[in-house]
């Protein structure tokens, strides 16, 4: 395993080409291109301001950069660096700008969720599409880029309106059984689109491409509902997370719940490995004083590896607070490996644990204690393979072989608050509070 | 304490019916005092003038009197040596007077024994009274301990019931204290999105106010050096009925499609499915059949069904996929199997249990002997493990060991040590031959320039060519 050196980057704004060819990062109002490869700057634009979202275009030909503040959206394109795009949203304001799926169009949200304003690159024409909700996740392009769902909210009730990505054509606009849409996914198909309510209720809609409600499903009544939800890679499964601790998994032939996976404080299983995070302290005046030069200068040497705990097991719960909304429990991170074959999840009255479960035996695989909360965790687009941090210097990865623990080796420390795997599999971006990081990864597989 | 106080202080427990008994008794009975002065008057009423002396015989007389007095043990009251007849009156009254002592005894002894027969008959009927009492008195505890296990029953009723209570309450509480729990949840989740939209809400008028006051109104508008082309390289159509009735075509394609997918996924499932259980069936069958033969004590009725069903079957195969009834057929065929190899494997695993506790035939390896042979073969293979240990152990050592340059340079080709010391051997032999050729050669040349100088005289050509290329030749 390989770590490049440190950059800088402000925003967490740091994203690699579609292509997987080029990085980007933003520091600022700067936009910084490199080569991924040798991580060469390439390109330099420089922004009217301090940039809030940046994105590439599908075909890794352009770069949005978005200023909220300003209400401004600059495009900047990799092939001819003299040419400038510049939309500004005047008084209405701005929220949230992003691509389309075909790279040429701009969508713009307004301030207040007043409309989305379409914007197109080839014939600077404008489209405006009004009342869209303000939610969790309102608006959802189909992996084949050829759809677009659009949550709408009118006299008090929720729509779902589907747009054809090429003309912007309105193709269905259906009103949903929900009180308060939260968000909407296609599955990774196309065909069916998951629609679900706000935590007060639990209820998952899915509907047909066409607009046919297909099924509904609701676990149960009264208590706090779904939290999170995610499709399986090949659209079979869908996993709902709730704020009861459990995940749900529903069959995508008859759209009933197939198993769930519980989160228990105390676990009993003999089948699932439970590896716990032991940190060691080393004083820098010790015997080994050789190996630490290479790696820094810090007082104490943290050094972390996983030991494999004996069943039964207890995690460590923290109980949130009963008086505040959006309380810190329940499953809110699932994460489906590229072959549909393990499902990561955390629970977050237990945010220092990540637990991996297999699919085809639906049951629990592997329980990853860290020693604090786990900020991300992310699968390799390519293998079964998970990368996982929790805000320290290390990075710490599962596969079925077996679990390790990376330190990254930089001075100063490098507290890795976020990580985006490259679309090969074969490198790591890590993301610090200002800084980044590439890790390149071995191409056999590391054992414990 | 009286008699009749004794009763009164029985009647105090026992029952009114026997009061009755016993009060009736005591007034029946009465007091023996009275009984005997009465007693008195029947003997003076049942006296009766005796004809028992007349003049005739009254020697016969006086000598039965005498003889009773006697017998009684008084002195006699004549006696036949006076000689006259007369009564010796003294005596006589002495008699009578020791006669009415007797009797006046008699009497107080017969008063005595009334007394004690009162006495013992009182106590009799007190007895009486007594057991009667008891009787009642048991009774009325076996009706008081009925009444006390009817009375404990009940109350054991109770505490259950008391309990469940507690429980449904313990419960509708828990439910309470959910269901409170949840509306407060929802409360906050509630009023904190009440205040997000106030929040919201407020932005949005101070905006509005802002826009309202502000003179400057800034448009939106797009600046873009030059129009790109489209991803695709298309040219963008308008929109019409045409396009419309286009992308409605498309996005059923699309779903079609995937159903497409889905049945012939299905389908395969369903084909490699029905395969595996016409193999399961298959096998089962032939496992069956194989044993068959073996058992003599079992019987199989419809042995006859079976092998039909294996000829219908196999000449229906691919038609079986596809009918509903042939799947019906397939699903209970193997039913059918499963449940007879499931009987079979039971009667195996109790013949087997049989087999355990008799001696060991040939075919059973009872499980002791089993582990006995793998202790025996771990204790084999444990000693080869250490060996093979200790020589990888010692490898490791060999190599691994510091060694200076002359060992090094020595140890780096010393597998080839041997052949290269036997080639330098052979080398050195080989050069040593050589350098003798080349002398030998020289030596000849020499002599065959001295014979061609010596024959140069002699005319000898053909043998000096002869001699020459001989000589020459040889390099």
């Amino acid at each position: 395993m390989n770590f490049s050196e440190v950059f800088k980057q402000s925003n967490q704004l740091c994203k690699v080409s579609p292509d997987g060819k080029y990085l980007a990062t933003c520091v600022q109002y700067r936009l910084v291109v490199r080569d991924v490869s040798t991580l060469q700057i390439l390109q330099l634009y420089t922004c009217l301001d301090q940039i809030s979202h940046m994105d590439w275009s599908s075909d890794s030909l352009f770069i949005l950069c978005a200023m909220y503040k300003r209400g401004l959206v600059q495009v900047w394109s990799l092939e001819q660096p003299d040419w400038h795009c510049k939309i500004d949203e005047g008084s209405i304001g701005l929220v949230s700008s992003r691509w389309s799926p075909d790279g040429r169009h701009i969508l713009n949200t307004t301030e207040f969720h007043l409309r989305v304003t379409v914007w197109s690159l080839c014939t600077k024409a404008v489209s405006y599409i009004k009342y869209p909700k303000a939610c969790q996740k309102g608006i959802d392009f189909s992996r084949d880029g050829c759809y677009m769902a659009l949550a709408e909210r009118r006299d008090c009730k929720d729509y779902v309106s589907v747009f054809v990505c090429d003309d912007w054509h309105l193709l269905r606009h259906f009103e949903t059984e929900t009180q308060d849409l939260a968000g909407l996914e296609w599955s990774p198909n196309g065909c069916v689109l998951a629609v679900w309510d706000s935590c007060l209720e639990y209820k998952v809609l899915l509907y047909s491409l066409d607009g046919r409600l297909l099924s509904a499903y609701s676990a149960y009544e009264w208590s706090l509902g779904v939290k999170s939800v995610t499709w399986s890679p090949n659209s079979q499964f869908l996993a709902i997370g709730s704020y009861d601790e459990k995940v749900r998994i529903l069959n995508h032939i008859t759209w009933k719940k197939i198993t769930q996976f519980e989160h228990p404080s105390s676990i009993n299983n003999t089948k699932a490995v439970v590896y716990k995070e032991v940190e060691k302290r080393t004083a820098v005046g010790s015997d080994d004083l050789s190996l630490h030069i290479t790696i820094g200068t810090a007082l104490y040497n943290t050094r972390s590896k996983y030991e494999i705990c004996p069943s039964p097991v207890q995690i460590p719960v923290v109980k949130p607070d009963p008086d505040r909304a959006n309380p810190k429990i329940g499953v809110s991170s699932l994460a489906f490996s590229s072959d549909s074959r393990y499902l990561a999840t955390k629970n977050d009255n237990m945010a220092s644990v990540v637990w991996v479960w297999d699919m085809q035996k639906m049951s629990l695989v592997a329980v990853l204690e860290q020693t604090s909360a786990v900020r991300c965790f992310q699968w390799d687009p390519c293998r079964p393979r998970l990368a996982l941090c929790t805000g320290n210097t290390t990075l710490y990865l599962w596969s079925p072989a077996g679990c390790v623990s990376v330190q990254v080796p930089t001075e100063g420390g490098f507290q890795v608050q976020s990580l985006n795997w490259h679309r090969s599999g074969d490198s790591l971006m890590l993301l610090g509070k200002e800084q980044l990081c590439l890790c390149y990864m071995d191409t056999d597989q590391e054992d414990k | 304490m009286s008699k009749t106080s004794y009763c009164a202080y029985l009647t105090g427990f026992i029952s009114p019916e026997v009061k009755d008994t016993c009060s009736s008794s005591v007034e029946c009975r009465s007091p023996p005092l009275i009984q005997f002065s009465q007693s008195s008057v029947p003997l003076h009423r049942n006296y009766i003038l005796s004809t028992f002396c007349t003049e005739h015989n009254v020697q016969e007389c006086l000598s039965h009197i005498n003889q009773e007095v006697s017998s009684l043990g008084l002195p006699p009251v004549w006696t036949e040596s006076s000689g006259s007849s007369e009564m010796n009156v003294m005596a006589v009254l002495n008699c009578m007077y020791d006669l009415i002592q007797l009797h006046h005894r008699g009497l107080r002894t017969l008063e005595n024994m009334e007394v004690e027969q009162l006495k013992s008959s009182s106590n009799v009927d007190h007895l009486h009274c007594l057991s009667l009492l008891k009787l009642i008195l048991n009774e009325q505890l076996e009706l008081s301990k009925r009444g006390n296990t009817g009375l404990l029953e009940r109350e054991r009723q109770l505490h259950l019931k008391v309990k469940s209570l507690q429980n449904c309450l313990k419960n509708e509480k828990d439910e309470v204290q959910k269901l409170q729990n949840i509306i407060a949840s929802r409360a906050s989740q509630y009023n904190h999105e009440m205040k997000r939209k106030e929040r919201e809400f407020t932005k949005l008028k101070e905006r509005l106010n802002q826009l309202l006051v502000d003179k400057k109104e800034k448009k939106q508008a797009i600046d873009v050096l030059n129009n790109i082309g489209r991803a695709d390289g298309k040219r963008s159509l308008w929109k019409t009925q045409k396009t419309e009735a286009k992308h409605e075509g498309e996005m059923y394609k699309t779903l079609l499609s995937d159903y497409d997918t889905r049945q012939r996924e299905m389908l395969l499932e369903n084909a490699e499915l029905k395969k595996v259980l016409q193999q399961i069936k298959k096998e089962m069958v032939s496992i069956l059949s194989l044993r068959k033969p073996i058992r003599k004590d079992d019987k199989h009725p419809d042995a006859g069904i079976q092998d039909e069903e294996q000829v219908f079957d196999s000449s229906k195969e691919s038609v079986g996929l596809f009918s509903v009834h042939a799947r019906e057929k397939l699903t209970n065929s193997i039913r059918l199997q499963w449940r007879r190899l499931k009987s079979h494997v039971e009667r195996l695993d109790s013949q087997g249990s049989l087999y355990m506790g008799e001696n060991k035939t040939d075919d059973a390896i009872s499980r002791e002997t089993h582990e006995e042979e793998m202790d025996r073969l771990k204790l084999e293979i444990q000693p080869c493990k250490d060996f093979i240990q200790t020589q990888q152990q010692l490898l490791q050592q060999q190599l691994s060991s510091p060694c200076d340059e002359e060992t090094t340079s020595l140890l780096s080709n010393c597998y080839m040590l041997q052949e290269r010391e036997r080639f330098r051997e052979e080398w050195k032999t080989l050069e040593k031959q050589r350098n003798l050729f080349e002398r030998e050669r020289r030596n000849c040349t020499e002599a065959a320039i001295s014979i061609n100088s010596r024959h140069a005289s002699h005319s000898l050509p053909c043998a000096r060519k002869k001699v020459c290329c001989l000589y020459l030749h040889k390099p």
